[in-house]
């Protein structure tokens, strides 16, 4: 049994079940406590859940250019504020176009992943000249230009700290408002998998490979004659591309964007899943999305419990932070297990005779060596 | 003419502030191959430190304010030494996970800073002098940059005067040239990253106090905003050189002020700053060091 499931049609059919489940969820009434909000048929357990999708999606897209790739990127919060942003705002400017409601928001979706395929391009081509360090200032620097041009509201676009909203008429109907909750969530688990499926037919082709042995020795890969700017470059720019895509569904989920998804801080975020959920592990992505979603809404919740608020103020003050508990745990993680949340899942089933390839991932060393 | 003084002046008071800060990365860097994510919470901490002494002794008093600086410099090299000793040391050469490491912490220590002192920014009161202007042919320039100007030469000039004149210096300078060299002739290098990490500490300490005497108050998010210029001057000025750190602080602080005058894109026209350097210099103006 156990070695029908590390097959490849194993894998495959463990994946069906665990899509097919969680498309089932919304039919069902499961109700965890102190995980989900309610049972897992009410809007308000949905669009967390939902939302905490779309952050895995995002985090799927992240772990391309720093898992695979190896390039440390601190700007790719810009390609998800890019999908957010982009959608709000074509919607709003084709609004008046008096095409039908169908047809601009289809051409806006389209737009806003060009207008994100076009920037990943810009932004990876002239970041990608420096390495290691200083393609992380880089990315760190053009992310945060973006962030000051969409707070100082550039165009009249953006709407500065008030942030845009989605334009309700132009939206399809089975996916505004609380009632359809559940379509929303619907779309966010396909964007997951789309992007799940994109990541692997990325790093399973040729192309892949190339941008993988560019990460371990790019001196060889150069000598091989090839070319690690030119591979490089298709897959910072195929993930702002699904990074976009996260961030229409974003955009659809929440109706609106706020400048907070365009700062440093939360591509730090990102950082912060992909490690807890374990470098170089595409399932790590996923996990580290929701474990880390579900834990930032709950401890928000713990923090206003009476418990902790009874507590001396040498113990309540960090107990109520949600960012200092994760961000110890991060580096607990770091120093301690730096396979994160799957690596010592591999580590454990290795005794028994489960996966062998439980190493820990090599990007974690010396990337600019 | 005197608006371009004006700009001149606050604009190279402006650098001395991130000179401070950038003036820490960019050694840590050289010697260690560490981006200190944390540095923000160094200056940070720094701060409120500083603050919270300052008006006990004495608030709003020149007294205070010197105390403050001198409580920022030892509490800014204590936290940088710790962090040192405690997170970094263990991941030695292992550059991505020290990175991640001070990314961590950067985070969790400005959610608890948000936890003890809340997240808006606290007005803060200082000697009446820095808040008034001293005529210059014929433009006001506020009394603060000079405290800000006055205290990066020191710092520079003291950090100098340490790299070229004690036998640590040297080996800080022979490590930033070649690493594996200096550890083969038998010196602990280790001993100098401690003490590169509290310098760096020290004068970002120093810099959380004078931030917050230039922005009038202090915030839990200070350090961090500063800290993004930082690292866009030590990418421009070269990772790893001190003197490519003064020029490029100065250069972008200048940029800054006056972009944001007469355009309004003082940190676009930074950004666009870096692009220029990284497209035709990719190690900086004054970069030589590859780790």
């Amino acid at each position: 049994m156990r070695s029908f499931l590390s097959s490849r049609w194993g894998k495959l059919a463990i994946g069906v079940v665990l899509v097919g489940f969680a498309a089932m969820l919304p039919l069902l009434n499961i109700h965890i406590p102190g995980v989900l909000p309610g049972p897992t048929y009410t809007p308000g357990a949905l669009s967390v859940l939902a939302y905490a999708m779309l952050i895995a999606a995002l985090a799927l897209s992240y772990h391309l250019i720093f898992g695979v790739a190896g390039m440390l990127s601190f700007g790719h919060a810009m390609f998800f504020a890019a999908g957010a942003y982009g959608l709000g705002i074509l919607l709003n400017l084709l609004a008046p176009s008096g095409m039908p409601p169908e047809a601009v928001f289809l051409v806006a979706i389209v737009l806003t992943l060009v207008v994100a395929l076009v920037l990943g391009n810009l932004v990876g081509a002239l970041a990608l000249r420096v390495t290691g360090i200083s393609f992380a200032m880089v990315t760190l620097a053009f992310a945060q230009a973006a962030n000051v041009m969409i707070r100082r509201n550039t165009g009249d676009l953006t709407g500065g700290e008030e942030g845009v909203r989605l334009e309700a008429s132009l939206v399809p109907e089975a996916l505004v408002g609380v009632v359809n909750t559940r379509n929303l969530y619907w779309l966010a688990l396909g964007i997951l998998v789309l992007v799940y499926l994109a990541c692997v037919w990325i790093e399973r082709s040729r192309l892949g490979h190339v941008v993988a042995a560019a990460r371990e020795n790019e001196l060889r890969v150069t000598v091989l004659g090839l070319r690690p700017y030119t591979v490089r470059l298709f897959v910072f720019g195929a993930a702002a591309v699904l990074a976009a895509v996260a961030g229409i569904g974003f955009m659809l989920l929440q109706s609106s964007a706020t400048p907070r998804i365009s700062t440093a801080d939360f591509t730090l975020t990102l950082l912060v899943i992909v490690v807890l959920g374990g470098v170089g592990y595409r399932w790590g992505a996923i996990v580290g999305g929701i474990v880390y979603t579900i834990l930032d809404q709950r401890l928000a919740e713990l923090a206003s419990s009476s418990w902790i608020a009874e507590l001396p103020p040498v113990l309540h003050i960090p107990l109520s932070e949600p960012l200092f508990i994760l961000g110890m745990l991060f580096v607990l993680v770091v120093m301690f297990a730096p396979g994160g949340i799957v690596g010592i899942s591999h580590r454990l089933t290795k005794g028994r005779g489960g996966k062998k390839d439980a190493a820990e991932p090599a990007v974690l060393q010396d990337l600019e060596a | 003419m005197s608006t371009v003084l004006l700009l001149l002046i606050t604009g190279v008071g402006l650098g001395a502030l991130y000179f401070l800060v950038a003036s820490g990365l960019s050694l840590i860097y050289g010697l260690m191959g560490v981006l200190n994510f944390a540095h923000g919470s160094f200056l940070t901490l720094s701060g409120f430190l500083g603050w919270e002494v300052g008006r006990r002794v004495g608030d709003g008093t020149w007294l205070g304010l010197v105390v403050g600086m001198l409580v920022g410099l030892v509490a800014g090299a204590l936290v940088a030494a710790i962090t040192e000793l405690v997170f970094i040391r263990r991941l030695y050469n292992r550059h991505i996970e020290q990175v991640l490491v001070t990314v961590g912490l950067g985070l969790a220590s400005v959610a608890l800073f948000e936890g003890i002192w809340g997240s808006d920014p606290i007005q803060i009161s200082v000697p009446g002098w820095l808040r008034e202007t001293t005529e210059i042919l014929g433009s006001h320039i506020p009394n603060d940059r000079w405290l800000l100007i006055g205290a990066a030469v020191v710092v520079l000039a003291l950090i100098v005067l340490f790299l070229q004149r004690t036998s640590y210096g040297l080996v800080i300078r022979a490590g930033v040239e070649n690493r594996t060299m200096v550890t083969a002739l038998g010196i602990d290098v280790r001993r100098a990253f401690t003490i590169v990490f509290a310098i760096g500490g020290a004068a970002a300490g120093l810099g959380g106090v004078l931030a917050s005497v230039y922005f009038g108050t202090v915030s839990a998010h200070q350090g961090t905003s500063l800290l993004i210029y930082a690292f866009i001057v030590t990418v421009i000025g070269g990772l790893g050189s001190l003197s490519g750190a003064a020029i490029a602080s100065v250069l972008v602080a200048v940029i800054q002020q006056f972009a944001n005058y007469y355009w309004g894109i003082g940190d676009l026209a930074i950004v666009l700053a870096l692009a220029v350097v990284v497209l035709v210099r990719p190690t900086g103006l004054m970069g030589k060091v590859k780790h």
